[in-house]
């Protein structure tokens, strides 16, 4: 259907679903209950989901089709958004033509940074690509201010131009919206203990990331996705069977850079400010991490590791000593603070320390990613068979 | 004028000469092999054609056009398809896949963005991929991993991906080396029925003396990186200078 095998149509309405789902699902603790803080049900969290899996899922297109490892893909993402909250203070707060221009404006900057990373493959190529990310960090930062803002960043201001929207009353802060709905509206479902909050912004979001997800399945089946599965297994054999392997990279990399300014585009629309740190090159390798944790080369993978990476920063980071008390204050006194002493490096701002492990227990025993794990885990289920033919397609 | 001509070609690795002056036609649909010891530069003469190496003197003209200076792919799309010492195959692709993406070069060029309809729907290539694939006995190994197989359907493989391209020249360098007898003779048959089905021009590097003298219509026999003599497989075997240098310590 649509173009797609049983299979990846499938694997489409599986995600369709959780997403579509995700108030209910994220949220699946009570209110009031202890275990709430573990509930990532809430907008602002959710959005950044979807839109990191949007950043993965580009990204992936690059580096799990052709295994050029970018280290600056960063720098794609924070074009995109200065591009869009431009187009919200200039033209209207709609973020439809703020997400368009995002996306072309990555594009564009991404032919030039291809273009000139793409003469090297390999680690060269990766230290160019960080080199590029991180120069156009200290660019926002120092010599563009007058477009950037500076360390400051940009938001819209009652004051801009908003050609095509109306003046807005003072005092007021012009909002972002999608023909006049706007993306901060929501509405909350109360049942018995549970909150569910169904945000405009989210689901604007969900669609679009949705949208990105089916383009990446087709990109993956095509022709397109074999040349690019080509380039990485072996470009010699590429070059001596007529096929010139420049272009094909070229057109990966600014397909993963478009996906960014997308991702960067759609973070402007749900939270109207963009800063150079959204360029800063942990914010490059945070897009790496994701992938590989998921699933370098899997269609799903990407979008996996992004949740987890989110969840354990927003989630894992807001647990404190006081909390890890509360949970051991069932132990006697001198092994409940040996037992929190233990934990505590783990939470809170040492959630890194935990993402840490978590990464290196993944790349070492499931070098495939999450994904991996899930696969091994339905084998061990005898539900569906481990993949024999590994390479024919790549796996969900 | 055959298709392929080399004129006075010379190449220099630092000290070493590894070709000097070489000259060469090979007549357009014939069969012609290159033989000499190890080292002799028969591989070197070969990535001159190609596009790998670019000689320091002399020319090298495929079909009237030179080859110099143009990229690998571009000579490929000229119509030369070369099959390396060591298989070089899609490792990480499944064999079909191996098959189809030179059908997919032959049709579309050197590049072409084609990236929303399903690679499966491209009737065409797949009916090629697949057809070709019986021709090489390998359909059954349609859906495995390239990596996984023995170096004899590597080999093999690569074969039939550049025949799949209807190659006007196919260079072969030691295609049966490393291969069973078996795998040998087949190969051997294969190659005399493309040679009866098809207009084409093969040049083959070899050191197995079964292959060359039951495929080759011409011979030339390179010896540090100059050619000793060329002629046709029945005096090629005579020749007491061939002998001397060649033939002598592999008879
Ligand atoms: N890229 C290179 N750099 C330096 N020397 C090289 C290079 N390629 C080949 N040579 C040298 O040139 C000479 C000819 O090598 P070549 O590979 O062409 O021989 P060959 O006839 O193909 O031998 P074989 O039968 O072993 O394949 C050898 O001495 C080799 O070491
Ligand atoms: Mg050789």
């Amino acid at each position: 259907m649509f173009g797609l095998e049983k299979k990846d149509w499938n694997l489409l309405l599986f995600v369709a679903a959780l997403v579509a789902l995700a108030p209910f699902i994220l949220n699946p603790f009570p209110e009031n209950s202890a275990m709430a803080q573990f509930n990532a049900g809430y907008p602002d969290l959710m959005q950044r989901f979807v839109i990191f899996g949007i950043f993965a899922i580009g990204f992936n297109i690059l580096f799990g089709l052709t295994g050029y490892l970018s280290f600056g893909h960063a720098a794609f993402l924070g074009v995109g958004s200065y591009a869009a909250i431009w187009m919200m203070k200039l033209l209207t707060m709609n973020v439809i033509p703020a997400i368009i221009l995002s996306v072309i404006v990555a594009g564009i900057f991404s032919v030039l940074v291809g273009y000139v990373t793409l003469r090297r493959s390999g680690i060269y190529f990766s230290i160019l690509t960080l080199a590029f990310a991180q120069m156009s960090y200290s660019l926002a930062y120092s010599v563009l201010t007058p477009i950037t803002g500076g360390e400051t960043g940009l938001q819209p201001k009652v004051s801009d131009p908003r050609i095509l929207d109306g003046a807005i009353a003072d005092g007021t802060i012009p909002k972002a919206n999608l023909f006049g709905l706007e993306m901060g509206a929501s509405f909350d479902l109360s049942i018995a203990g549970w909150v569910f909050t169904f945000n405009a912004g989210y689901y604007i979001a969900a669609i679009v990331m949705l949208a990105s997800f089916y383009l990446a399945i087709r990109i993956f089946r095509s022709p397109f996705g074999l040349m690019m599965r080509a380039v990485k297994s072996n470009q010699q054999r590429m070059n001596y069977t007529g096929l010139n392997t420049k272009p094909y990279t070229l057109a990966a990399f600014v397909i993963s850079g478009m996906y960014a300014g997308l991702a960067g585009g759609l973070m402007v629309a749900m939270d109207t400010q963009a800063g150079p740190e959204r360029m800063f090159w942990t914010a490059s390798g945070e897009v790496v991490l994701m992938t590989i944790l998921g699933g370098a080369g899997t269609l799903i993978g990407p979008v996996l590791g992004a949740g987890v990476i989110k969840y354990m920063e927003n989630i894992l980071s807001k647990i404190n000593s006081d909390i890890l008390h509360g949970w051991f204050a069932f132990m006697p006194d001198g092994m409940e603070d040996f037992t929190v002493a233990i934990l505590y490096p783990f939470i809170g701002k040492g959630w890194h320390l935990t993402l840490g492990i978590l990464f290196m227990l993944v790349v070492i025993f499931l070098p495939g990613g999450l994904v991996e794990g899930g696969q091994r885990i339905r084998a061990l289920f005898g539900r569906g068979k481990a993949e024999d033919k590994p390479s024919t397609e790549p796996a969900e | 004028m055959g298709i392929l001509e080399v004129k006075d070609v010379g190449k220099r690795f630092g000290g070493l000469q590894a070709l000097g002056d070489v000259n060469l036609s090979v007549k357009e649909n014939s069969v012609h092999a290159i033989i000499g010891p190890n080292g002799a530069g028969k591989s070197t003469l070969l990535n001159c054609f190609v596009g790998k190496l670019i000689p320091d003197t002399g020319s090298v003209t495929f079909d009237g056009q030179s080859v110099l200076g143009r990229t690998p792919y571009e000579i490929n799309q000229m119509g030369i398809s070369r099959v390396f010492q060591t298989p070089e195959i899609f490792g990480d692709l499944s064999v079909m896949e191996n098959m189809m993406i030179p059908i997919f070069a032959k049709r579309d060029g050197a590049f072409r963005l084609q990236a929303i309809p399903h690679m499966m729907e491209e009737k065409d290539i797949v009916e090629a991929a697949e057809k070709q694939l019986v021709d090489m006995n390998m359909a059954d190994k349609r859906n495995m991993h390239a990596a996984a197989m023995s170096r004899g359907d590597k080999r093999r493989l690569e074969i039939g991906m550049c025949l799949a391209q209807e190659p006007r020249l196919l260079l072969l360098d030691e295609p049966t080396a490393g291969m069973a007898r078996a795998d040998t003779n087949n190969t051997i048959d294969l190659l005399k029925q493309i040679k009866d089905e098809r207009d084409i021009t093969i040049a083959i590097i070899e050191h197995d003396m079964h292959v060359v003298f039951s495929l080759a219509e011409r011979i030339t026999v390179l010896a540090q990186g100059t050619p000793l003599v060329e002629d046709t497989p029945d005096n090629i075997k005579g020749h007491p200078k061939v002998r001397e240098a060649y033939l002598g310590e592999a008879a």
